[in-house]
């Protein structure tokens, strides 16, 4: 609410220098939304709409409070699989300041730093006007640039300062400040599971969940890559040079390898911000994103939804691991029930349904089609893709749709909201449930949760229930438009 | 009360800190690496691409940034690798380019200089856009080709620590270091 009062009335408020007015009132419902969520959904233009007073208090302060609670989610689950017999899960509050002053807040004022040395933006200056070498007019954008970034990257937000995101040269200003910005998307999630194994005293359960992940991200970078250097064959065709790829909404200081890195990486993690447009990338090159965010962006993750959303999967393996040997699922000691599996089944399928459900809805009604950018199979992709990246609080997008209308904020505004306190509720039962339970003694019986047959296991449950949920879905976007395209077939 | 000191940490300290450390360590990355000449005029950001048609001028790459390479309007043109508008775009771009460059019909045309970048201000083209455009521009100004592959070498960006990104020539840079030369 408060968020929504500042965009509203941010032409009243100080630290305005461009004058920019009020944004309207669904573009503001979805913003305030789409920041408290951790989605970062950009409807709105940055540069073009965002006072500074915006982007530093309205924006910035859920960057921090939305990453610092979804890390204490992750850590009240935790703590409900390593306690036992125990009524609580700790103090959600004593946990939220912790990981803000003690984690996010130092990190952060390193790396903006860093960024600024790079070329990075941090000052309260107007826009300044240049003339151009040829004797035209170029507005350049000004403002704390550095600070908002670099939470926005760690805290896996990825709201963008500016419209093109991680694209824009003062938002990424070299291949390096590009490297470490992808690295402190994932530092937070990957350094998740190895606390998970400490805290469970099973620091190779820790690892085993580590390499899962790490196997689905390799794959998934693998494939992109693959895609997007091989280019667009239509294109060759018309004399592009093939040995380039596909450079469409690409930058050459990145080039296809980097873009397709980040690409994966922050649909990987529910970061949501990017260095070229996806909606650009080739069939399959876009399918690899889409199909991260739809597995629930369990790879490496979200900072704390990452581990959260793995440990529904990892528990769900443990019942199916249970199943086949019959003998009651046993996780961690813990004796696996039907209300647990319920649980972890309703958080999956609330995803489902609402990505599935708006999809449809939208693409079979007038406002769903009016926003589309392209025609034929990769429209459908478009509408996919944002209701994926809105209820999975991604926040990327193949930007080509034109979201900033009153039915598109709202619909994608309620897909966040679900896709997060629907999640979060399940699995705080979860949570719940678990600390309550004794722990029995490990048996010769007992299924390791480590080791190569765990991580299969793992892997296998992850996409076997990712591909039954989407792949329909996909077959008609990304697939078949694979197929189009290297008949040659335009839309 | 905690979550109001919160607030005013994270979005007031916070984002002071870094302005004043950045404006003491870095004053003109923390302002935009602003190109100013003598007299006071900007002329842009080092960072940023700028529009160029001029024959005696590298060329950028195509911008979807408002009306091109608009930095008030960042974005790209988020065109799919089937649709119909980006392929008649991508047609007329290369004719532009071998006709402006007097290229051949054969001559296969660098992927970057007939493709919008994702933030429509990219400013560097690829060594071989460059090498492309170079008898051209080195026409245009009656210098010589090795004198220009001179300033194209000194003004192109390597990859970050030799092993990060692409390699790009900075087009802003290279096109006032031609002029500088006269």
């Amino acid at each position: 609410m408060f968020t929504y009062a500042i965009l509203r009335l941010q032409y009243l408020l100080p630290l305005n220098p461009q004058h920019l007015g009020p944004l309207s009132p669904d573009l503001a419902f979805n913003t305030a939304v789409s920041f408290t969520t951790n989605t970062n959904w950009q409807n709105y233009g940055g540069e073009s709409t965002m006072s500074y007073f915006s982007q530093m208090v309205a924006l910035a302060l859920h960057n921090f409070a939305s990453a610092a609670v979804g890390i204490g989610l992750a850590a009240a689950l935790v703590r409900g699989i390593a306690r036992h017999s125990a009524k609580t899960l700790g103090n959600f509050w004593v946990d939220l300041v912790r990981v803000t002053y003690y984690l996010l807040l130092p990190i952060c004022l390193v790396f903006a730093v860093f960024l600024v040395s790079q070329g990075m933006i941090q000052n309260f200056k107007p826009y300044t006007q240049a003339t151009t070498v040829e004797g035209a007019t170029q507005t350049i954008v000004q403002g704390p640039m550095a600070s908002q970034v670099a939470i926005k990257m760690l805290g896996t937000n990825g709201g963008g300062y500016v419209n093109a995101n991680a694209a824009h040269p003062f938002e990424n200003p070299t291949p390096l400040s590009n490297f470490i910005q992808m690295l402190s998307i994932f530092s937070i999630g990957s350094g998740l599971t190895y606390w998970l194994g400490r805290m469970t005293k099973n620091q190779a359960h820790g690892w085993s969940v580590w390499t899962a992940m790490m196997i689905l991200f390799l794959a998934g970078v693998l494939t992109c890559w693959w895609a997007e250097s091989a280019g667009n064959p239509i294109h060759h065709q018309l004399g592009v040079a093939a040995a380039d790829g596909n450079m469409e909404g690409k930058e050459v200081r990145f080039g296809v390898f980097n873009s397709a890195l980040f690409a994966t990486i922050t649909t990987d993690a529910s970061c949501g911000a990017v260095n070229s447009m996806h909606d650009s990338f080739t069939p399959l090159g876009g399918f690899v994103p889409l199909f991260n965010i739809q597995l629930g962006e369990i790879i490496f993750g979200g900072v704390g939804a990452g581990l959260y959303g793995m440990l529904v999967f990892v528990i769900l393996a443990v019942f199916i691991a249970g199943l086949m040997v019959g003998r009651t699922p046993e996780y961690l000691g813990k004796k696996i029930g039907a209300f647990d599996v319920k649980m972890a089944m309703l958080s999956l399928l609330v995803l489902c349904l609402s990505i599935l459900g708006f999809a449809a809805w939208a693409a079979v009604s007038e406002w769903g089609k009016a926003g589309l950018n392209n025609a034929g199979p990769h429209g459908l992709s478009e509408m996919l893709y944002a209701f994926s990246s809105a209820t999975g609080n991604n926040g990327s997008a193949f930007a080509g749709l034109s979201g900033n209308t009153p039915w598109y904020n709202t619909t994608l505004g309620i897909a966040m909201l679900i896709g997060r306190f629907w999640m979060i509720i399940p699995i705080m039962a979860l949570a719940g449930s678990l600390a309550q339970k004794k722990v029995a003694p490990a048996s010769v019986g007992t299924f390791p949760v480590h080791g190569g047959t765990f991580v299969i296991l793992l892997l296998g449950t992850i996409l076997l229930v990712g591909a039954l949920n989407f792949l329909p879905a996909l077959a008609l976007g990304p697939i078949v438009e694979h197929f189009q395209m290297l008949q040659g077939k335009l839309f | 009360m905690a979550t109001l000191i919160l607030a005013v940490v994270c979005c007031g300290v916070y984002p002071l800190v870094v302005y004043g450390v950045a404006q003491l360590a870095f004053p003109r990355q923390a302002n935009g690496s602003l190109i100013v000449t003598k007299d006071g005029t900007v002329r842009g950001s080092e960072l940023l691409g700028q529009d160029f048609t001029e024959a005696k001028y590298f060329h950028p790459r195509p911008s979807a940034a408002g009306n091109g390479y608009d930095a008030a309007n960042s974005g790209g043109r988020n065109l799919g690798p089937t649709s119909q508008k980006l392929d008649s775009l991508i047609k007329e771009r290369i004719a532009a380019y071998r006709t402006e460059n007097g290229l051949s019909d054969q001559t296969e045309v660098p992927a970057d200089a007939v493709t919008a970048s994702g933030s429509g201000l990219d400013p560097h083209i690829s060594l071989r856009n460059a090498e492309l455009q170079l008898p051209r521009v080195a026409k245009a100004r009656n210098t010589s080709e090795t004198k220009v592959r001179e300033l194209v070498a000194q003004n192109t960006d390597q990859p970050s620590l030799s092993i990060l990104g692409e390699p790009g020539v900075s087009v802003l840079k290279l096109n006032l270091a031609l002029d500088s030369i006269e």
